[in-house]
């Protein structure tokens, strides 16, 4: 998709400490409409941490985020959802018992009109906006994320790549405007890196998305390959922001990974 | 040879062509009867013969358009979909000649069969088949246009020779509003002795060979094969293997047509085993691979039972087994026998079918390589009539098969109606029928090889037993001599050893060699699981085949075939591979038949490590990944013996 000027996410002097430790140090950054804006960092940065504060997991002690030009700093994490922002989480959070599906439904579950009692009857309306959120649901993402074949499985017995695509499934499945994504590529083998690449810049480019991304990633080949903008974080604090290759060679950035300079430029291709 | 009531037969002329078929079942069916259906986002889409005729017409006038004319070739790769059989129609509909590569093809071969055979048009699916026209592009000058179906990934593409199938659609449809008639008026100039398909074969030895083959080879071919098996118009097939073997044109095109058969297209090649099983077809064909697998999974599942699951499964079994073999030997069963059977069947057998897919079979098949008679008697002993088919690509797939009555798991049966087979003083195996090809594409050496006073040279080594069964041997050239000069087929000791779940592969080796040795290659999945089970730790296939338990597990497997055979073919030494034998690597054909003289010359350090003292075999050698990448192995191998 091509990146737009008009602003999206913003974020103004974010502060965020746990006791004595200072997790977020007065970040502020934009998120344009259509990018695929990456935070980068080296453990402990506080990368995370940003992302629960923008789905609403935290609430910072300072600052503000505004997401469409409204003010969201106060929204309780489900409020923040239905305005349409989504996230996949480092630790997969998936209902391990459910099946593919069922999870992927339960992503779907805010779009949902018909209440408890039409929902127990299940007759006309309710009948129809099922299969319409099924339809969805088929056309739109198993599709896209070629889960055909285990829609019907338990989602503990997959194996660990399938997994980390089934959660994003279930963020697409809120058909957010922005999705958040924390570390999608963590523990896959160089086959699944491509693919959950592959359907990032669908979930981006493909006219029916069009989705703006923020991704929390380690593997710098693919960060550098796919995002349009980069911003670095160092205990807490903005080190850099810009093109890839402008924060690629930033001497801060560089230096902050000094010590595992060579991760910097690790990539599994 | 039994005949159905409402199996219509046609009349074959010579002047009978696949799409003259397809337009007088079209016409009578319209939209009254279901062609085909496509599993699509979940859920089973029919598609009647009127659309399947539009379809057709629109791509085929669409390729006239793109400049397609009579006698041109049409070369197709993808998955098996609708739109891939509309696109083979379409192209025989014009007078084209359609050629089918396999899905995977690796890039050199998809250039080798687009160049050799001067395609002008390939039809692929998506990303993957058009990247794979974009990369040979330059380098095959016949290429003028690629037709995609699948949008997925292609938004940013804008090559100029890129075209989609709903935009040759949107032009065919306007050529039709032009001249109406004009598509019906091309299927009319068709005759019978057209060539309709050049199918390249996957050759063990050498380049694929493009066998000839026309209209009125194909249809003459489905004709006698439903002469023995009448299929029904009512029947439903699935089909799910490669449109690029010759097995999946006998059903899909031949018979599909003149039987009007409704074809069923799984959703993606991964979920086929559960769409066969929702779909319950009544006629399936497959190579061996298949229904290995299918006994494989139903072996796991055993061993994972609880023990009166064990128990039921193992006493239904006996049973079962009991009454194929009176079967087999053509013996009556008698009652009590019958009410056991059916106890069986009730309990167990009825399940397990449902669980295969296979609860409607009336006809299922194998064909394309050797099934061990393991195999053959399981599905004997659930109730599946299984039967072999054998014919090579060069006489339309087929020219002998078993009879419904007549089975025996070491023949293949007797030759279909208008087939004669023979045995040269050589011990060749040759036929004649109507569908006998051409010949091979600008190849005359091969073909005078091959076809000799319309007679077809099958380079099969076999016999006519006393009840005019053919029993096939080996390929000639594969047939080995073993230490006391007597001649034992290799292919015979693999199939044997693959009822084993733990054992993929097998490779017998013993031609003029002291005794026999093998190289096996251990079935991940469930090697993985039974070590698994053992609490035993490990990271990958490699590391799992060197394991010593893994090897006594094998050696255990190998002993246990060992005691049916005769001393000199037993199996004395083995190595179990770091790797499964890969057609990437050129190690199988693509319809995974072993390429014997490649992996002897590929592992010739293992041949010579098996027939000395040594324990361990050192190997250093490179393995290619499916996208062209290639990495460095660097291993031991152990050898073990079998104790006698």
């Amino acid at each position: 998709m091509t990146v737009t000027h008009e602003v999206l996410l913003k974020v103004e002097h974010l502060h965020m400490a746990f006791g004595a430790v200072q997790a977020l140090l007065n970040i502020s950054f934009e998120v344009k409409k259509g990018e695929i804006f990456s935070i980068i960092g080296p453990n402990g940065a506080g990368k995370t941490v940003l992302l629960n504060c923008i789905n609403g997991l935290y609430h910072p002690q300072k600052g503000k985020i505004y997401f469409e030009g409204k003010e969201i700093t106060g929204l309780r994490p489900h409020r923040r959802a239905r305005l349409g922002i989504a996230r996949t989480f480092q630790k997969i959070e998936l209902f391990k018992g459910a099946t593919v599906l069922d999870n992927i439904r339960l992503g779907r579950h805010i779009h949902l009109k018909s209440g408890l009692i039409s929902g127990s009857i299940y007759l006309g309306k309710t009948a129809r906006e099922e299969i319409e959120h099924r339809d969805f649901i088929e056309r739109e993402i198993i599709d896209l994320l070629e889960i055909e074949s285990i829609r019907d499985k338990t989602v503990g017995m997959l194996p660990y790549g399938l997994q980390k695509r089934v959660e994003l499934a279930r963020a697409l499945a809120l058909n957010p405007k922005i999705i958040l994504l924390d570390e999608p590529l963590a523990g896959l083998n160089l086959e699944e890196v491509e693919d959950m690449a592959r359907f990032i810049l669908d979930v981006n480019e493909e006219k029916r998305w069009q989705t703006t991304c923020v991704l929390v990633e380690h593997d710098m080949g693919v960060v550098m390959d796919i995002s349009h903008r980069v911003m670095a974080l160092n205990f807490g604090a903005r080190i850099a922001e810009g093109l890839p290759p402008e924060v690629q060679n930033n001497p801060t950035v560089i230096k902050a990974y000094l010590g595992e300079a060579e991760d910097l430029y690790v990539t599994r291709r | 040879m039994s005949r159905a009531g409402r199996w219509k037969e046609a009349e074959i002329k010579k002047d009978w062509t696949i799409p003259k078929l397809f337009l007088q079942s079209a016409k009578t069916y319209w939209d009254k009867k279901v062609a085909m259906r496509e599993k699509k986002f979940g859920i089973w889409v029919p598609i009647t013969w009127k659309e399947y005729y539009e379809n057709v017409k629109r791509i085929a006038l669409g390729m006239v358009s793109l400049g397609l004319e009579r006698g041109n070739k049409v070369a197709m790769i993808g998955d098996n979909r609708p739109e891939a059989l509309w696109a083979e129609m379409a192209t025989m509909c014009v007078g084209g000649v359609g050629i089918w590569l396999f899905q995977d093809s690796l890039i050199d071969e998809v250039q080798y069969i687009i160049n050799h055979s001067d395609a002008k048009i390939m039809v692929g699916e998506g990303q993957e088949e058009v990247d794979k026209s974009l990369m040979i592009k330059d380098r095959c000058p016949n290429l003028k246009t690629m037709i995609w179906d699948d949008p997925k990934g292609m938004r940013d593409y804008n090559d100029s020779s890129l075209i989609s199938l709903s935009e040759v659609m949107r032009i065919g449809g306007k050529l039709d509003e032009r001249e109406p008639g004009f598509f019906e008026d091309m299927i009319l100039k068709g005759k019978g002795d057209d060539v309709c398909l050049l199918f390249y074969t996957s050759g063990t030895t050498a380049l694929p060979k493009g066998a000839l083959l026309t209209h009125y080879n194909m249809l003459t071919m489905g004709l006698n094969l439903m002469r023995v098996d009448p299929y029904l118009e009512t029947d439903d097939f699935v089909s799910y293997l490669p449109f690029a073997w010759i097995g999946e044109q006998m059903m899909s095109i031949s018979c599909g047509i003149q039987a009007g058969m409704t074809i069923n297209f799984p959703e993606e090649p991964e979920t086929a085993q559960e769409n066969i099983r929702e779909i319950g077809p009544h006629v399936m064909f497959a190579p061996p691979r298949v229904y290995e697998q299918m006994v494989r999974n139903v072996q796991v599942k055993y061993l994972d039972a609880t023990w009166s699951k064990r128990k039921t499964y193992e006493l239904a079994m006996k049973i079962g087994y009991h009454v194929a073999d009176l079967k087999f030997s053509k013996r009556p069963t008698p009652w009590y026998w019958k009410v056991l059977n059916t106890l069986a069947d009730l309990g167990v057998h009825a399940k397990l079918k449902d669980h295969l897919g296979l609860s409607r079979i009336r006809y299922t098949y194998t064909g394309g390589a050797a099934m061990g008679p393991d195999h053959f008697r399981f599905f004997h002993a659930l109730g599946v009539n299984l039967k072999q088919i054998y014919g090579q690509t060069e006489i339309g797939g087929i020219s002998v098969l078993h009879r419904d009555d007549d089975i025996k798991f070491d023949t293949v049966g007797k030759p279909i109606p208008e087939t004669e087979v023979k045995i040269t003083p050589e011990g060749e195996i040759i036929s004649k029928s109507p569908s006998v090809f051409q010949g091979y594409y600008k190849m005359p050496e091969e073909t005078a090889k091959a076809l000799r006073d319309g007679w077809l040279y099958s380079g099969d080594t076999g016999f006519i037993d006393s009840e005019g069964h053919l029993v096939v041997f080996d390929r000639t050239k594969d047939v080995m001599t073993l230490s006391d000069g007597t001649k034992f087929a290799p292919q015979y000791l693999e199939t044997r050893l693959k009822f084993s779940p733990y054992i993929k592969d097998v490779w017998a080796i013993g031609d003029h060699k002291p005794y026999v040795a093998s190289v096996i290659c251990i079935d991940y999945g469930v090697v993985g699981k039974w070590a698994e089970d053992r609490n035993i730790a490990y990271t990958s296939y490699s590391e799992l085949s060197q394991m010593a338990q893994v090897y006594g597990l094998i050696q255990k497997e190998i002993a246990q075939m060992n005691r049916d055979l005769p001393a000199l073919a037993r199996i004395k030494r083995f190595v179990n591979l770091y790797k499964e034998f890969d057609a990437d690597d050129d190690e199988l054909t693509r319809t995974r038949k072993l390429r014997r003289s490649f992996v002897e010359d590929r592992y010739k350090d293992i041949v010579n490590g098996l027939y000395s003292d040594a324990d361990n075999i050192h190997m250093d050698t490179t393995i290619t990944y499916e996208n062209g990448r290639v990495a460095r192995i660097n291993t031991d191998l152990k050898v073990m013996k079998v104790p006698e």
